[in-house]
């Protein structure tokens, strides 16, 4: 890969090379219900992440042997297109991509109430359509909408969100060059009314300080994303409101 | 109301509705003394019963319920039939014949095949095994005619309106007979496929604007709306 490598991620003025402060968000937009097939679905883009979710079920499961007497059986699938990335990716499913499809299913589990439908399965497909870094936490963000959309009970909303440290700071949201030249990488999912997290992963080095600083600030952008989740759902129906009460205003 | 939401206001779910006196009903639930909602929809009080009216949901299947469904599979004594619910539907052939089922002599794909449509009423619902289906009522049975259109099943109720008032005003205005299935699945038939069309789109119209309300008045009007525009065109081409 020729990818021009960037000297320095963080100016003197505390400014990134793509122009953000150290706990600032890329800018997101979400949108939720944009597949008619699928049971439930959310677009996030975060920055240059594009991913596309989609959920259907509670159904029927199939293989049947594969269905629990006792509780849904949650199945994800975490595919990066093979356009996704600046050298075409195989399209068959990588070792990485298998991980992040369990460590993504694990992280929904809390959130959903698996006891209400047994001998069912509820089925995620995540698909990456463009990516620039912390798809993991982007993809959690869509699939947890897409659940919602789904009409799927909920314990709370899944965020996920995660810090770092680049050049010996801390910072929110890496993206692919921060996540690669930065010295360490903490991706987070929460949910933000029972305040709890439902993932924690790290990769490179960081002090217990470090450490307690950076899930802090990650919390933080969970948070953020949180509102902007709840803005996304709520848009449909609010959309329709305004509208009829512009009409009657009319006539 | 409790102290978090006004009466029917939008919540999503993980949204803290209510604390310690309130009894959680549908759709939300109680941790730690607090109330927190399951689904994206509207938050309702009824005394100290706090719920929610979802505005999406899948259809779960309860005993009484008129369905309308489709044959996916023909069994060894019966049929599989798909309710567009988590579990699929059994239809028992002993049902339909009105007596004991015997494999040498009934032929089960003439009564229905594969894709067959079928109104039915759900006679047993339980979490162990999937719902039972019969069809031995009257109006129940196999569909011959008209078309079928699909609205989540939570707005059914708003379909149907007080009393029926909603449903009654769409088959006054078109002429249509409505059949509801509580699965979310509404069977539409009448004179023509024209009628049918501007029933089909009233009931669309139902759906997107479930959580707004002097609904009904603004479907009559639709209707005479598109009504007169068709008359209009009609009559240039004569």
């Amino acid at each position: 890969m020729s990818k021009k490598k960037v000297k320095k991620l963080i100016d003197e003025k505390d400014i990134r090379h793509d122009g953000r402060k150290l706990d600032e968000l890329r800018p997101t937009k979400i949108e939720v219900g944009v597949l008619s097939n699928a049971d439930g679905s959310a677009y996030v883009e975060q920055g240059k992440n594009k991913i596309l979710a989609a959920v259907y079920g509670p159904r029927e499961v199939h293989p049947k042997h594969l269905a629990l007497p006792d509780q849904t059986l949650i199945r994800c699938r975490y595919h990066m297109a093979p356009f996704s990335v600046q050298e075409r990716k195989s399209p068959a499913p990588s070792r990485r991509e298998k991980e992040l499809s369990k460590v993504i299913r694990e992280a929904f589990e809390p959130s959903v109430f698996t006891e209400y439908y047994p001998r069912t399965s509820i089925d995620i497909f995540i698909e990456v359509l463009q990516a620039d870094g912390g798809t993991r936490c982007a993809s959690i963000t869509a699939a947890s909408l897409a659940l919602a959309d789904a009409g799927i009970p909920l314990r709370d909303l899944i965020s996920a969100c995660a810090a770092g440290k680049v050049e010996g700071r801390l910072v929110l949201d890496l993206n692919d060059v921060e996540d690669k030249e930065g010295e360490a990488d903490l991706p987070l999912a929460y949910m933000s009314n029972l305040n709890a997290i439902t993932l924690l992963q790290m990769d490179g080095m960081l002090t217990n300080e470090e450490f307690e600083k950076a899930i802090n600030l990650a919390v933080e952008g969970c948070k953020q994303i949180y509102q902007l989740q709840k803005v996304a759902l709520r848009a449909k129906y609010v959309e329709v409101k305004e509208a009829i009460k512009e009409e009657a205003e009319e006539q | 109301m409790p102290v978090f939401y006004d009466k029917r206001q939008l919540v999503t779910p993980g949204d803290l509705l209510a604390e310690n006196d309130y009894y959680a009903g549908e759709n939300t639930f109680k941790e730690n003394g607090k109330i927190y909602a399951a689904c994206v929809g509207l938050v309702n009080c009824e005394g100290r019963n706090v719920y929610v009216v979802a505005l999406k949901s899948f259809y779960v299947s309860m005993v009484g319920d008129t369905v309308i469904g489709k044959v996916i599979e023909v069994s060894l004594s019966g049929w599989i039939i798909d309710i567009k619910a988590p579990y699929l539907a059994m239809l028992k052939a002993s049902d339909v014949l009105e007596r004991s089922f015997r494999p040498q002599r009934d032929d089960l794909p003439s009564m229905f095949d594969v894709g067959d449509l079928v109104i039915a009423k759900v006679v047993a619902s339980d979490r162990t095994r999937g719902p039972l289906l019969t069809i031995r009522e009257p109006g129940l049975g196999k569909i011959t005619k008209g078309q079928i259109t699909a609205i989540t099943p939570t707005k059914i109720p708003r379909l149907i309106g007080k009393k029926g008032s909603m449903v009654t005003t769409i088959k006054k205005e078109t002429g249509c007979q409505i059949l509801i299935g509580q699965n979310g699945l509404i069977l539409v038939s009448g004179k023509s496929p024209e009628d049918e069309r501007l029933a089909i789109m009233a009931i669309r119209k139902i759906e997107q604007e479930a959580h707004t309300s002097g609904l009904t008045d603004r479907v009559a009007e639709m209707i005479r709306k598109e009504k007169s525009e068709k008359k209009e065109i009609g009559g240039k081409d004569v």
